[in-house]
């Protein structure tokens, strides 16, 4: 039956296809003027109002009005469909890559056109692919970068995009050359120069190919994003060389000198950074303008696309490189682009990105294939062509290892051999070569056609051949894959806990840490680029926590009536007694029904496991993690705008011992405070012989349980680790006790926002605020700021002052609050430990 | 320093610690002039207010907590050789190459090494479980204020029910290696003078 369906579809795709080709290969000749050869033709010619009319057409055939608009809407829909079967049937696409599948299709298109009309009237012409096809692309990808990973690799992405990619156009040129010079081509009319342009232009690993083939084989983030960074920006390296032997081989020659040659080389920088600061440019641009798009949410989403395009091409027009700056104003401006527009205009850039970057890597591969049937490009020979390859493929591998080896004596984790091999093999050459060779202007360079022949039989050859066997390949090396598991919360907030011990550590053993660049960048970030770049709004975390804790319980709260309506009964809704949670009580029932189950599994239902073809990377991750459930990915936002960011975030480019390292004071505030607080708590037990205040602690059963806990947990095997009751003690107010209030309806924070103070300090619970919201603040010196205390020894003294700055009955009214925060006397002299 | 340091450790102290820790020479010299340095009593040992004086510690949420593992249950001082054996946690991950002796402990970088290091960060009371309450308390310290107890009640609850297979409420350390299972371990390590190694 499948099969049956799958032919019928099949049968009508062709037909389409054949009826889009028909027209198509008419309106041609039309439009370039030659003899009618075709059949019918004698109809339409007239339809469009060209002769005198006698009498009122009802209907008229006006096909030339529309043919360009509709052929190429025509064509986006072929290639579409030829996706659509291709994806029909997962058996095929696990084993060939979709993007081998769509040139091969390209194949039997072409076939057709060339069988209906004897000559080849429709290819892959560079100023569509650069102009209409490839900027989507580039601007997905920049927009979804993975920004951490990225430029934690930048490094090794930088070294194998420039000196790789010279590495191969000058290693295959020059071996062309060599071979030529050895007589193993025959008859050919190519200069050293010629070879090297031929060089430059096959030295770029392509971006599409590249993303295409490694999206489906899963390879760990971290060998991915090498090879994929690496073909994004040596697409800018590829087409400066490109420009200079272009130059080059117009100058002849004889008349290349020195000051050319420093020319050609200053261009490349002129080029390489002018396009991304073009890019740059264009990226703060758009975040300024979606801060104040709020008006007009419903054309928001189009400014990202427009900017980015513009940003295209005004590096075009001035001659820099346009990858580069579409690039970087993807990765500059997703951050701020994602906090200052509205929830669902995000969405909407996130999916038309993909629409629009899907589609054209479509339509680029099926033009790849129905280029090569074309008589008048195949020129063979055997010679060139198979050097071409052997070189292509082998000098690859010669940089790749020779550059990552260099580079893992660098690397805390060194990339493996089995990667390296992957990442060489993973050199797939594709569209922007060809565009770059159909470019060749055949005046100066006689072999063109050979040149483009060459260029697509590498192409094929890499995206086809070696796109096939990525996979077993992988499979067969043991590559190291992605691992296909969800980040759990717990992880996160190890994660961020293992960032501040990391920090800790390098601290206690008086270390600069290793990430100099990222935190100077985090410092200015946050300093300059973030109020500049992002709406006020959007910068005050509490709103936003509002926001998503408002969402989280709509969430629940839908999932308690939809449950409720699923028992037949919203009874329970109104029942005053039932005072509960949404979320435990959802739990509990179904940890009732299927204890094994965690309750978060009940939601995930498997099939959004399923893959999902996709450009970008960031879809590349979330196939990776499977996709959490939507609650989850909420929570997990809160604690990323919440958690504290590790210090070495921030630090660097400032003395050690200079306390104005971390930017965000509150924070650095926030922390101090309490860890001050702490060791007097402490303190004053462990010295003083004064208790801390656990009496006035309002402990909830559980709590006290865990303290008879912690009392017997001292003859646990574990090796320990020690002073754990000044921790229990000391953090009395954080914990959490029941706070639904009986009768009071269900206590949800996020419809009474009113009652939460937003003040920094503020740690009472809302009902006992009420009355004076302000009195649980101490507020700090700016002393308290710059000179902190350093032992606490000082710190008891400190314990005495905060007294005297509040009144008595604010004491008395926060007396399960801990002592509050000290006011720190004036610096005591710096230890001299550093 | 470094030669007055070094004069102060034997040889064959510095063999032990090596073999202990994996540390090589020169990064074992740099640490123990950084702990002299740190040891203001110079008696041998850290105590804890050693460590309160590293300023940089009073502005880590989990500073008191880190320091806190640097020392053995019941006691106030470390000295070198256990200094060193914490620091070790939190050295790269070695391929098995040279783990010649399988049957030997398992060197304290490995990764249910690491990953217990963090474990006892949370788990105050040493009863092998991370309780709702001492979630909580990390929560609570890694959290700016601006996240409401009841926020961060609802977080810690799903934290607990994602990792809670066996449904004590509890994260037992099996269902902690479990659930982190994707942490990136290599981030866990510090490259200690990364030119002296």
């Amino acid at each position: 039956m499948a099969t049956l369906w799958r032919f019928t579809l099949f049968l009508c795709m062709l037909l389409m296809a054949c009826g889009g080709l028909s027209l198509a290969s008419k309106e041609a000749k039309t439009r370039s003027s030659q003899t009618e050869t075709g059949t019918h033709n004698t109809t339409e010619e007239g339809g469009h109002g060209a002769g005198p009319i006698t009498t009122l057409p009802i209907v008229t055939w006006k096909w030339d009005h529309i043919s360009v608009q509709y052929l190429v809407a025509l064509w986006v829909l072929v290639c579409w469909l030829c996706k659509l079967l291709i994806e029909a049937n997962h058996n095929v696409t696990n084993y060939i890559p979709e993007s081998a599948l769509l040139i091969c299709s390209g194949f039997i298109l072409g076939g057709m056109i060339w069988g209906a009309d004897k000559v080849q009237t429709f290819s892959l012409n560079p100023t569509v692919f650069f102009y209409f096809l490839l900027p989507q692309i580039i601007l997905d990808s920049g927009y979804h970068m993975p920004n951490k990973l990225f430029f934690t690799n930048l490094g090794a992405i930088l070294i194998h995009a420039v000196i790789g990619t010279c590495w191969n156009a000058a290693s295959l040129g020059l071996s062309l050359w060599g071979c030529h010079m050895g007589g193993a081509m025959g008859d050919l009319d190519i200069g050293l120069l010629q070879y090297l342009l031929f060089g430059s232009l096959m030295a770029a690993v392509d971006p599409v190919a590249v993303l295409a083939v490694f999206d489906q084989v899963h390879v760990n983030e971290v060998l991915f994003i090498i090879v994929f960074g690496e073909s994004l920006l040596n697409d800018g390296v590829t087409v400066v060389l490109f420009n200079v032997f272009d130059a080059f081989v117009s100058l002849g020659g004889g008349r290349i000198n020195a000051a050319e040659i420093i020319k050609g080389i200053v261009s490349f920088f002129v080029v390489a950074f002018g396009g991304s600061l073009v890019g740059i440019a264009f990226g703060i641009l758009i975040s300024l303008l979606t801060r104040c798009t709020k008006n007009i949410q419903i054309i928001e989403p189009g400014f990202i696309f427009v900017m980015g395009y513009l940003s295209y091409l005004t590096a075009e027009m001035l001659s820099l490189s346009a990858i580069l700056s579409t690039t970087f104003c993807g990765v500059l401006c997703q951050k701020y682009v994602r906090a200052n527009m509205d929830e669902s205009s995000v969405q909407t850039v996130k999916y038309a990105m993909k629409v629009f970057a899907n589609g054209s890597e479509t339509i680029i591969f099926v033009f790849l294939g129905i280029s090569a049937i074309d008589k008048v490009i195949w020129v063979w020979n055997t010679g060139f062509i198979l050097l071409t390859v052997f070189f292509v493929f082998v000098y690859r591998f010669i940089g790749v290892f020779f550059l990552q080896w260099i580079l893992n004596r660098y690397r805390l984790v060194p990339v493996e051999l089995m990667d390296m091999v992957i990442m060489s093999y993973g050199g797939l050459r594709g569209a922007v070569a060809y565009g770059l060779a159909v470019l060749l202007d055949e005046k100066k360079i006689k072999e063109k056609n050979l040149m483009i022949c060459t260029t697509l039989i590498v192409v094929y050859f890499t995206v086809i051949l070696q796109g096939i066997t990525m996979k077993p390949l992988v499979m067969w090396l043991k590559v190291k894959r992605a691992a296909v598991a969800e980040v759990s919360l717990l992880e996160k907030i190890t994660n961020k806990m293992f960032n501040h011990t990391l920090v800790a550590i390098e601290d206690i053993s008086g270390q600069i840490g290793d990430n100099y660049f990222r935190s100077k960048w985090r410092h200015f970030e946050e300093k300059w680029m973030t109020p500049f770049l992002m709406k006020p709004s959007a910068r005050k975390k509490q709103d936003d926590v509002f926001d998503v804790f408002h969402q989280l319980n709509l969430k629940d709260a839908m999932e308690y009536v939809t449950e409720g309506e699923r028992r037949g009964s919203l009874e329970f809704v109104r029942n005053d007694s039932a005072i509960l949670d949404f979320k435990k009580k959802l739990e509990s029932e179904y940890t009732e029904a299927m204890p094994d189950i965690p309750p978060y599994m009940i939601h995930d239902d498997g099939a959004i496991r399923d893959h999902i073809p996709s450009v970008s990377l960031e879809m590349h991750e979330q196939t990776m993690k499977a996709m959490r459930e939507p609650e989850a990915v909420d929570v997990h936002h809160l604690l990323d705008q919440h958690l504290y960011k590790s210090r070495k975030q921030y630090r660097h480019g400032f003395s050690r011992s200079d306390f104005k390292i971390n930017r965000d004071e509150k924070e650095v505030q926030e922390i101090f405070q309490r860890t001050m607080r702490n060791r007097l708590e402490s303190f004053k037990s462990a010295k003083m012989g004064v208790s801390p205040p656990k009496t006035l602690v309002k402990y909830s059963k559980k709590e006290q349980q865990e303290k008879v806990k912690t009392k017997r947990g001292n003859k646990h095997t574990l090796p320990p680790f020690t002073d754990a009751s000044g921790y229990d003690s000391s953090y009395p107010s954080f914990s959490m006790r029941a706070t639904y209030r009986p009768g009071g309806g269900i206590e949800n924070p996020a419809f009474m926002p009113d009652l939460y103070p937003t003040d920094l300090l503020q740690e009472i619970p809302p009902w006992l605020a009420e009355g004076e919201p302000d009195s649980s603040m101490v507020a700090p010196s700016l002393r308290a700021q710059a000179n902190l205390p350093n032992s606490p020894m000082e710190m008891h003294r400190l314990g005495l002052l905060p007294a005297s700055t509040r009144s008595t009955d604010t004491k008395q009214m926060n007396n399960d609050q801990l002592p509050p925060p000290p006011t720190p006397p004036p610096p005591p002299p710096p230890s001299g430990h550093m | 320093m470094g030669s007055r340091a070094s004069r102060l450790l034997r040889e064959e102290e510095i063999e032990e610690i090596k073999k202990e820790t994996g540390f090589s020479h020169s990064q074992i010299t740099r640490l123990y002039s950084r702990f002299t340095s740190l040891d203001k009593g110079e008696n041998g040992t850290l105590s804890r207010e050693d460590f309160q004086r590293i300023p940089e510690l009073a502005i880590n949420p989990l500073g008191d907590r880190i320091i806190n593992a640097f020392f053995p249950e019941g006691e106030d001082q470390v000295n070198f050789r256990g200094f060193m054996r914490t620091l070790a946690h939190f050295r790269p991950i070695e391929d098995n190459e040279k783990n010649k002796n399988p049957s030997a402990t398992e060197p304290l970088n490995s990764r249910t090494n690491k990953l217990l290091f963090a474990f006892r960060l949370y788990d105050l009371d040493r009863d092998d479980k991370i309780s709702r309450d001492e979630l909580l308390q990390v929560l609570r310290m890694m959290v700016g204020v601006n996240i409401s107890d009841e926020q961060l009640g609802s977080i810690a609850d799903r934290t607990i029910q994602e990792a809670d297979t066996n449904g004590d409420s509890c994260i037992s350390f099996n269902e902690f290696i479990k659930a982190s299972f994707v942490v990136n371990i290599h981030i866990c390590t510090v490259v200690w003078f990364p030119f002296l190694s």
